[in-house]
C-alpha cells in the first residue's frame, strides 16, 4: 500500500482543519462487501480525489457520508458532526452545508429551471436570511455556471452538459462549504468534459469550498486533485499526488493510470 | 418436489410484499400529521389526477350506462319489466358498477402514472437529490400523491356514475320514449342512503389503494429503465387485485349493517 508524502505543497488546503473524517467504514450488500474499512480525511480548502474502478464503492461511500445509505459500521463525521447520531432535523441542517453533484444531473423533469435551483432553498430559508425574492440568488448561481439565458427551460430542453452546469449550480445555491461531486465528467464529451472540470475548479476558487471527487475519469483526476486516494478491495489501497501515483510501481496503481 | 419450491417461494414473496405495503401504509399515517403540510403540491396532484382522468372516466361511465341499458332492455322486456330499467340501472351503477370501473380506470392512469413518475425519479437519483437538499422525499412525493388520489376518487366516481346515468336515460328516451326527467325521478326514488354510503365510502379505500400501491411500487423501483417498467406494469396489476378484495369486504360489511 502506498502512503501519502507530503501532499500538500502549493495547494489550498488547510492541514489544521479536518471538514469530512472517515473511519474503518464497513458496507455490504448481502454477500457483496463493498467497502472493508476505508478510511478518509478531507481537509478544508482540498480538492481530494477518490478514484477506482466502477462498482468499487466509490458512490456507495459518498452517500454514506450525506446519510443516504446507511453503513454497516464505521465513523463518519462531516464539520465535526457524527452521521450517525444525528436525527434528521438536525442532518438536514448539516445537508444544507453539502452540495451534492450527481452523476446523471438528478435535475427534477417536471420543474423549470428556476424551480430546480429554488427547490434546496424551501427548507433552507433561514439560512439565507428568509429572503422573499429568490430571483437574485438563482440568477447568480446560474451566473456562476454561466447559464442565465436557460432560466425558464425545462431540463428536457438542455444538453447533458447543460444538465450538469445547472445541477452544479442547483448544489451552489445554498452557499455550500462542501461540494460532492459523483463522477462529474461521465457521459459527457472530452471538450465538455473539460469545460465542467474548468467550472468546478473556479468555483472553488470563488466560494473557498472543499471539494471530494469521486471519478474514474484519469484526467479529470489530473487535473482537479490536490490529493488522490485509490479505492481498491473496500479500502483506501494508495493516496498521495497524482505525480505520486503516477510512478507508482505497484500492477493495482499502475493499471488505473495505463493509458 | 422441484415444482413445489417456486411455489413456495412466490407466496413467500407475496407475503413479505404485503408487510412491506402495510409498513409503507403505516408510514404515510405517520408522515401525514406531522409538518411541514405539503399544500401546494397536494393541490397540483389533486389537479392532475382529477383533470387528466376525467375525460377517460366520463367516456367509459357513458359507454358502461349506454351498454348496460341497451342490454338489459330484451330481457326486461321479456318479462314485462321495463318500467324498472332506471331502478335496476340507477341501482347496480351507483352501488357497485360506477365505483369499481372508475377505480379500474383510474388504477390504470393514476397508479402506472405514479409508479412510473417515481421509478423514474428513483432511477435518475432525483428522490436522493430532493433527500439531500432536506426535503422529505416520503412526504413531498408519496404523502401528497397518496392523499390526492384518496380525494380525487370518489369525485371521480360521483362524476362517471352521473354520465354513466346519463347514457341509459339517453337509451330509454330514444328506445323506450321515457322522458330525462321520468328518467332520473325513478332513478332517484330507487336510490337511498344504503346505497350512496357505502359506495362512497369504498371509493375512498380504492382511492387510497391505488395511491399507495403506485407509490409503494415506484418509490422502491429497483435501478434501471426495466425497473421503471416493471414498477408501472406491477403498480396496475397490484392496485386492480386489491381494488376487488376492498369491493368484497366493503360489500361484506355493507350488508351487515344495511342488510342489502
Amino acid at each position: 500500500m502506498i502512503q501519502e508524502k507530503d501532499s500538500f505543497k502549493n495547494t489550498m488546503a488547510d492541514k489544521s482543519e479536518v471538514i469530512i473524517h472517515i473511519k474503518d467504514l464497513y458496507k455490504s450488500f448481502g454477500k457483496n462487501h463493498v467497502l472493508n474499512g476505508f478510511n478518509m480525511k478531507l481537509y478544508k480548502g482540498e480538492n481530494l480525489v477518490v478514484m477506482g474502478k466502477s462498482g468499487s464503492g466509490k458512490s456507495v461511500m459518498i452517500k454514506c457520508l450525506v446519510g443516504l445509505i446507511q453503513p454497516d459500521s464505521g465513523y463518519i463525521s462531516v464539520m465535526g458532526n457524527e452521521i450517525k447520531m444525528m436525527d434528521r432535523p438536525t442532518l438536514d441542517i448539516l445537508r444544507s452545508e453539502i452540495g451534492f453533484l450527481f452523476q446523471g444531473s438528478a435535475l427534477y423533469d417536471s420543474m423549470t429551471v428556476r424551480e430546480n435551483l429554488e427547490f434546496p432553498m424551501r427548507r433552507h430559508k433561514k439560512k439565507l436570511g428568509n429572503i422573499s425574492d429568490t430571483t437574485p440568488l438563482v440568477l447568480e448561481a446560474l451566473e456562476s455556471v454561466g447559464l442565465v439565458d436557460a432560466i425558464d427551460l425545462m431540463p428536457e430542453e438542455l444538453s447533458g452538459g447543460m444538465k450538469r452546469r445547472v445541477a452544479l449550480a442547483r448544489t451552489l445555491i445554498l452557499r455550500p462549504k462542501i461540494i460532492l461531486y459523483d463522477e462529474p465528467t461521465s457521459g459527457l464529451d472530452p471538450i465538455t468534459a473539460k469545460e465542467i472540470i474548468e467550472l468546478m475548479r473556479s468555483i472553488q476558487k470563488k466560494y473557498g469550498t472543499s471539494s471530494l471527487i469521486i471519478t474514474h475519469d484519469v484526467d479529470c483526476a489530473r487535473v482537479i486533485s490536490e490529493r488522490m486516494i485509490l479505492l481498491v478491495d473496500g479500502i483506501n489501497y494508495a493516496q498521495g499526488t497524482y505525480d505520486e501515483l503516477v510512478k507508482s510501481n505497484d500492477p493495482k496503481v499502475e493499471a488505473f493510470f495505463k493509458k | 418436489m422441484n415444482t413445489a419450491k417456486p411455489i413456495l417461494g412466490g407466496i413467500k414473496q407475496f407475503f413479505i410484499e404485503i408487510g412491506e405495503l402495510a409498513y409503507f401504509a403505516g408510514r404515510f399515517f405517520k408522515e401525514l400529521f406531522k409538518p411541514p403540510f405539503e399544500l401546494k403540491e397536494l393541490l397540483r396532484q389533486c389537479y392532475n389526477m382529477g383533470n387528466r382522468s376525467l375525460i377517460l372516466v366520463l367516456v367509459t361511465g357513458f359507454i358502461i350506462g349506454l351498454v348496460l341499458t341497451l342490454q338489459s332492455r330484451p330481457t326486461l322486456i321479456e318479462f314485462g319489466a321495463e318500467s324498472w330499467m332506471p331502478n335496476m340501472v340507477g341501482i347496480s351503477i351507483v352501488r357497485e358498477l360506477g365505483p369499481v370501473i372508475t377505480a379500474l380506470v383510474c388504477a390504470g392512469r393514476i397508479a402506472s402514472g405514479i409508479g412510473a413518475e417515481l421509478g423514474s425519479m428513483r432511477v435518475t437519483e432525483q428522490i436522493d437529490a430532493m433527500e439531500v437538499s432536506g426535503t422529505n422525499p416520503f412526504k413531498y412525493l408519496v404523502v401528497t400523491r397518496i392523499l390526492a388520489a384518496t380525494l380525487m376518487l370518489p369525485l371521480l366516481v360521483i362524476m362517471g356514475d352521473a354520465i354513466a346515468l346519463y347514457g341509459s336515460a339517453l337509451v330509454e328516451n330514444f328506445k323506450g320514449e321515457v322522458s330525462f326527467q321520468l328518467y332520473f325521478n325513478r332513478v332517484f326514488d330507487a336510490l337511498d342512503y344504503r346505497d350512496l354510503i357505502p359506495a362512497t365510502v369504498k371509493s375512498f379505500f380504492f382511492g387510497f389503494a391505488i395511491g399507495l400501491v403506485g407509490c409503494f411500487k415506484g418509490y422502491y423501483s429497483k435501478k434501471g429503465t426495466a425497473g421503471v417498467g416493471l414498477a408501472a406494469n406491477t403498480a396496475v396489476v397490484f392496485t386492480s387485485m386489491l381494488l376487488f378484495v376492498i369491493d368484497f369486504i366493503a360489500v361484506f360489511i355493507s350488508d351487515i349493517f344495511y342488510d342489502l
